[in-house]
């Protein structure tokens, strides 16, 4: 693989995959943080880039609220995760004086924030880099791509809820990947179904079958449908790792499953 | 830390290039020489242009997929249901445009007419204006950065027709940025009543929803009030109530106590709103007693008074 341009802080990172969608709410910082977690209980060694600078919700989803990002002679040091130091984190939530701050910022310091967060984040080594993004299709997704371009990601997973109305913006995040030539490596549904905790009935609260059919509509593989689980919403809400924790839910036999697949889809790198 | 730069002072303050965080912004020389304080004539265009529309209703959330634009479409169909009441609702979520899927006006095209360009019609006093109408096939992207989202919503408060209208409500795309910056700013002249922030009950959308409210009180927007969405699930088949996304830190409710802004209500979570908004239609007609129905219904009412309220203040303002 010939690196273009210098790789700097990206040289130890052997893949990238951005996690992305067009429809706010439907998932995406929940399957960035529990592929993530997944991989890591898979052996691998993890990063999270949160580049949803408006609303970022990763730190809140992996506990690490109030962490700092500190300052090392290759750049910021990500927050570890873990005492083995195999997930670690970059958001723009450790960059905020208080939680609530907002940041009212227009699309060029979005994107000069961007460039900094791919070029200037000491990551180390890592077997992926899991980028996660914010809703549409616009700065933040424009500036991220081109600041991951030469550092050939290999590919983003697109992720739906079942409704028509989520996938009508899904089918133009699909137009972007084309556009900008990032290989689509599926797509995920989330919030299909509520299997009802008093009488088992199983409920399509936002509808069915949608990610399928928007995969097959885009010549795309689908990867998997993760079930409304309150106890997944839960472990997210207090930042507990949930693929450890319930691996009898429904939402954890999804994910797991999602997790295979794109270990599956790695090309073997040579070392 | 210091190279991120922090709280922009905005182009037109008195600080504009000076401050500390403008250092190292590649646009600090534009500010500080004052040219960015020249406000956009179009501003001026456009509270002209407002002069027919009575209220104006933001519908804002910091965090995606939480019914913004379910909310917005719903306060649309309930105002409408008074003959004599003109709605026009404008979808300025020029990345991932649903309303027109929502209102059932989906493959419309807007025409142009000598006053502007004639919003999309779905009652004679319903009038729905939004990016997807301007696109040729339901896969087109619209990647576009700051600047052309702003020209476009600009073009949309100035250049379309709507006529004379009781309410307009925009409907925002998830977040604090362009769009919601510059709708705030394009509108600041023709007075702006207020904006109804959409929530769901848990934490991490709380979260991002704080840092919503704190962006109204940067910019001097009110707030009419919360609105708790998906809140609670109802099983058709066994009636019992569960908690799919479970307020772990107090929802909303105590929310709104600690930054002390007004709950509007709670909607619960019906699939039959999903369904209808896929469809195209009313929710309220599927399904006209169901609990949803009902605290949209209340909500809606609120939301009304409060705008009445600030009109009667604001003509004993005139006449005193």
């Amino acid at each position: 693989m010939e690196a273009a341009a210098d790789p700097g802080n990206l040289a130890g990172v052997r893949h990238i995959i951005l996690v992305l969608s067009g429809k706010g709410g439907v998932g995406k910082s929940t399957v960035s943080t529990e592929l993530a977690l997944a991989l890591r209980h898979a052996g691998k060694k993890v990063g999270i880039l949160d580049v949803d600078l408006c609303g970022p919700s990763i730190p809140r989803m992996l506990g690490a609220q109030g962490r700092a990002v500190h300052q090392c002679d290759r750049g910021w040091a990500p927050v570890f995760l873990d005492q083995e130091q195999s997930l670690s984190l970059m958001s723009v939530g450790f960059l905020l004086e208080k939680p609530d701050e907002a940041v009212v910022w227009r699309g060029p310091k979005k994107n000069a924030l961007i460039k900094q967060f791919v070029s200037d984040v000491a990551w180390g080594e890592l077997d992926y880099l899991v980028v996660d993004t914010p809703p549409g299709t616009s700065d933040e997704h424009m500036a991220t791509v081109e600041a991951l371009r030469p550092h050939q990601p290999l590919g983003a997973l697109v992720v739906t809820t079942p409704q028509a109305v989520s996938v009508g913006d899904v089918r133009r995040e699909l137009t972007f990947c084309r556009k900008t030539g990032l290989r689509v490596m599926g797509v995920v549904e989330n919030m299909s179904g509520f299997t009802c905790p008093h009488c088992a009935e199983c409920t399509s609260v936002f509808s069915r079958g949608g990610g399928e059919e928007l995969a097959q509509l885009a010549g795309v593989p689908f990867l998997g449908s993760v079930p409304l689980d309150p106890e997944l919403m839960r472990s997210l809400e207090e930042g507990h790792d949930f693929i450890q924790e319930f691996p009898g839910s429904p939402a954890f036999a999804a994910l797991t499953s999602i997790a295979q697949k794109i270990l599956d889809a790695t090309p073997a790198c040579l070392p | 830390m210091e190279e991120v730069p922090h709280d922009c002072p905005g182009a037109d303050s008195a600080q504009a290039g000076r401050g500390a965080s403008c250092q190292g912004c590649p646009n600090q020389r534009l500010c500080a020489s004052g040219a960015g304080a020249t406000p956009d004539p179009a501003i001026e265009e456009i509270k002209e242009k407002m002069k027919t529309v009575k209220h104006k209703i933001l519908v804002l959330s910091g965090k995606g997929g939480v019914g913004k634009s379910t909310f917005s479409a719903h306060l649309a169909h309930g105002l409408a249901e008074d003959e004599n009441t003109q709605i026009a609702l404008l979808d300025i979520d020029i990345c991932g445009p649903s309303i027109p899927k929502i209102m059932g006006l989906e493959g419309e095209q807007v025409h142009q007419s000598g006053s502007g360009w004639s919003p999309v019609y779905l009652e004679d006093n319903l009038g729905v204006m939004s990016v997807g109408f301007l696109l040729s096939s339901p896969d087109d992207a619209v990647i576009w950065r700051g600047p052309k989202k702003n020209g476009m919503i600009k073009q949309f408060l100035r250049d379309v027709d709507w006529g004379d209208v009781d309410y307009l409500i925009v409907d925002t795309p998830p977040g604090t940025s362009d769009e919601h910056l510059s709708v705030v700013q394009y509108l600041a002249a023709a007075h702006i009543d207020g904006a109804v922030i959409i929530t769901t009950p848990q934490e991490v959308s709380l979260q991002d929803v704080r840092k919503e409210i704190n962006f109204c009180h940067k910019v001097k927007l009110p707030i009419i009030g919360v609105v708790e969405n998906m809140s609670g699930f109802i099983c058709p088949k066994c009636k019992k109530e569960s908690q799919i996304f479970p307020p772990t830190t107090g929802g909303a409710e105590l929310m709104c106590q600690d930054l002390e802004v007004p709950l509007l209500g709670r909607v619960p979570l019906d699939p039959l709103i999903g369904k209808n908004c896929d469809k195209g239609q009313s929710f309220f007609i599927d399904a006209p007693d169901s609990p949803a129905t009902l605290a949209y219904r209340s909500i809606i009412q609120r939301i009304q008074e409060f705008c009445n309220v600030h009109q009667s203040k604001e003509e004993n303002l005139i006449s005193s």
